[in-house]
């Protein structure tokens, strides 16, 4: 594996140093990635089967311009047609794609752009994923708000006039578990319309009770579903469980969850099999839950900037243009949401033709709304930040942007019943 | 010669034309008022439900009704509760259900609806419920207490027009209740046809929302549906089959 990760930490002890440099060096010292802990819940499905095989036997070398062309000329895109879409053949197409996607969200979506924000209130982490900012080797600040330091948080929030909220943590049980995630559910549900979240996988009867609280929409990252791939970036901890994670929207929509989200973080891994499996995981789960709800996120790598070795697996811009739009005429019915990770410029330009949704006033760093939105100095007492963004447009500049591009914004468009 | 008047729960109204829910704007609600003439204007009340929404009802003229819909609602139960908010938030009495549980296509669970139906029929709500054209299930609205019927032409959303045409046509021929025809009409030739074909109103959203021109598509919709509306009225003329007519009789054999 390329070294482009690794960070070694000056403060970590001897042993500590030791036990992660065992991790990433030899293979035989990490458990076994496909085998449940303890506690962990076990479902009877076949979607995950369906899902690999499907990916195993993509090759997407075969497909050519003339492929393409079928698909885009087909009313309905099948399994065979978006895998077309996904090729390198279908690269020369991107105009035209594009057109048809934005065709498939109008008559789907109209011209509305639902916006929302997150909310990391805590970013204490037990597991070693090597790319991850939150990761427990890497030396950041730790911070956990308290339920006035939440509501407070989401008070700042929700007076710059957001309704939908989207709940993060880092991936630490101890830290963060269940009972103090449901309980800044409940507070958001004071303050917001919508409340998700993205939290560390769960059990059913879990997922039930944060819908109790009032979260209703599950989002959960497989990161790459190449398993073998995942083995060798998620070193430690449970998120290293890949099958426990595969199985997290199920689970969560068999606890009363109205709706569930999905990604690879694309660059991981293959990205053309990542999209294939992430759009094939929304598909199977609809058609076995026909009534929930489904998004996809779109997050990737960067490319490094002036990497005279081009890396044909690179996602670039054009690349995930090509994979978003592919994602919509595939599945012209589900969400689509772009991160702030992305441009303002891409967002402006993803939003007119298959994005349904963008983050606004966008913070990845713990307590810090109040020094962000008001420009009130901030007291130091907040948590690092996850990753960078790269778009930090505020809900008010985000909402002019959108309109200025002749779209609508839609601030909410759900009610708990 | 008496006047044209569509009448749902004993309220008159002179347009045929309603505005449907989903993409929403200030313009698009005054474009729908004054170039087609709505006179009702359907209300997702999962969308009213926001900060943004609020405002913009305060822009609906009064003498306009606010028809709030169910959507959202995958039960006759869920459906039931938000018809309850609506008229707590002053939305009056009529309602609209709209029960999905297909996420997908978006179509009605016919079953809910009826179930729906009953419930707040007897609760003396105005019941206007979205259905897909079956018969049966058109018939058990009927005597659930609906007071209108509203088959879909297409899946919503895919602009194909009269899709059903077919079994729109049953309905309105079966049924006494006014059949307005929602979902999937795209073009003002479409509305025209349903009419022509005797539909009592036409539902529409996307086709204005997503026209270059929001002012003149409306417009053209009202004509549309005024064209149609005549036609009707008017009775429809015979249509003669193409090509010259058998040399030879066929009844030519009958000897008395």
């Amino acid at each position: 594996m390329e070294n482009r990760f690794f960070v070694d930490s000056e403060r970590l002890s001897k042993e500590a140093l030791e036990k992660k440099h065992r991790l990433e060096t030899d293979p035989s010292s990490r458990k076994d990635y496909m085998e449940y802990l303890q506690g962990m819940e076990r479902i009877e499905s076949d979607v995950c089967k369906n899902v690999i095989d499907q990916m195993n036997s993509f090759d997407y070398m075969k497909y050519t311009a003339r492929d393409v062309k079928a698909a885009l000329e087909h009313e309905t895109c099948s399994i065979e047609d978006f895998k077309a879409l996904l090729s390198p053949a279908a690269e020369p197409f991107l105009e035209k794609m594009a057109q048809r996607a934005r065709l498939e969200t109008s008559k789907h979506f109209g011209n509305t752009v639902y916006l929302f924000t997150p909310l990391y209130i805590a970013n204490y982490c037990e597991n070693y994923c090597v790319y991850c900012g939150f990761n427990c080797y890497n030396d950041i600040k730790r911070m956990k708000l308290s339920m006035e330091q939440i509501e407070h948080e989401m008070k700042v929030i929700s007076d710059s006039g957001m309704e939908e909220i989207l709940i993060l943590t880092g991936e630490s049980r101890a830290k963060s578990d269940v009972k103090y995630i449901g309980e800044a559910c409940k507070l958001a549900r004071k303050y917001f319309r919508m409340v998700g979240i993205e939290i560390y996988p769960v059990n059913t009867d879990e997922y039930r009770y944060l819908r109790d609280c009032g979260a209703d929409y599950v989002t959960v990252f497989q990161e790459t579903y190449d398993a073998e791939k995942y083995e060798t970036l998620h070193l430690l901890g449970h998120k290293r469980v890949w099958p426990y994670r595969f199985d997290a929207q199920e689970r969560a929509l068999m606890g009363g969850m109205r709706g569930v989200a999905f990604s690879a973080l694309l660059g991981l891994s293959d990205f053309r099999k990542d999209a294939l499996a992430s759009a094939l995981h929304v598909y199977y789960l609809q058609r076995k839950y026909p009534h929930a709800e489904m998004s996809l996120s779109c997050p990737r790598l960067r490319p490094i900037v002036n990497n005279d070795k081009i890396n044909p697996l690179d996602v670039g811009e054009k690349q995930l243009c090509q994979i978003i739009c592919a994602y919509r005429i595939f599945l012209p019915y589900v969400g689509i949401t772009v991160s702030s990770r992305e441009s303002a410029e891409f967002r402006n330009g993803i939003v007119k033709i298959a994005a349904t949704k963008v983050s606004a006033g966008v913070s990845t760093g713990i307590g810090d709304h109040e020094s962000k939105y008001t420009g009130k100095e901030s007291d130091g007492r907040e948590g690092d930040e996850q990753f960078e963004i790269a778009d930090n447009r505020s809900l008010d500049k985000m909402y002019d942007d959108i309109t200025g591009e002749g779209l609508q914004p839609v601030l909410n468009d759900y009610l708990y019943v | 010669m008496k006047e044209d008047k569509l009448i749902i729960g004993g309220r008159e109204f002179g347009s045929r034309f309603i505005l449907g829910s989903g993409k929403y704007s200030l313009n698009l609600i005054e474009a729908a008022i004054k170039y087609a003439g709505a006179e009702i204007i359907t209300l997702a009340v999962r969308r009213a439900n926001t900060k943004e929404q609020e405002n913009i009802l305060d822009h609906i003229p009064k003498g306009v009704t606010l028809l709030p819909n169910t959507s959202g609602a995958r039960t006759a139960e869920e459906a039931v509760r938000i018809a309850r908010l609506a008229r707590e938030l002053g939305c009056g009495d009529f309602v609209k259900i709209e029960i999905m549980r297909d996420s997908k296509y978006l179509l009605p669970d016919n079953n809910e609806t009826v179930r729906a139906t009953e419930m707040l029929a007897k609760e003396g709500f105005v019941v206007m419920p979205y259905m897909y054209p079956d018969i049966y299930a058109a018939r058990d609205l009927v005597n659930a207490g609906a007071a209108t019927v509203m088959p879909l032409a297409a899946p919503i959303g895919s602009n194909k027009g009269l899709a059903a045409k077919e079994f729109i046509q049953i309905l309105i021929d079966e049924i006494d209740l006014p059949i307005i025809v929602d979902a999937g009409i795209g073009k003002p030739s479409q509305a025209c046809e349903a009419m022509e074909m005797g539909a009592a109103a036409i539902m529409a959203n996307t086709a204005l929302a997503t026209a270059g021109d929001i002012p003149k598509m409306a417009a053209a919709f009202r004509q549309a549906i005024e064209a149609g509306r005549s036609a009707y009225l008017a009775g429809l003329g015979r249509v003669l089959t193409r090509g010259a007519s058998a040399s030879d009789p066929l009844t030519g054999f009958l000897r008395d």
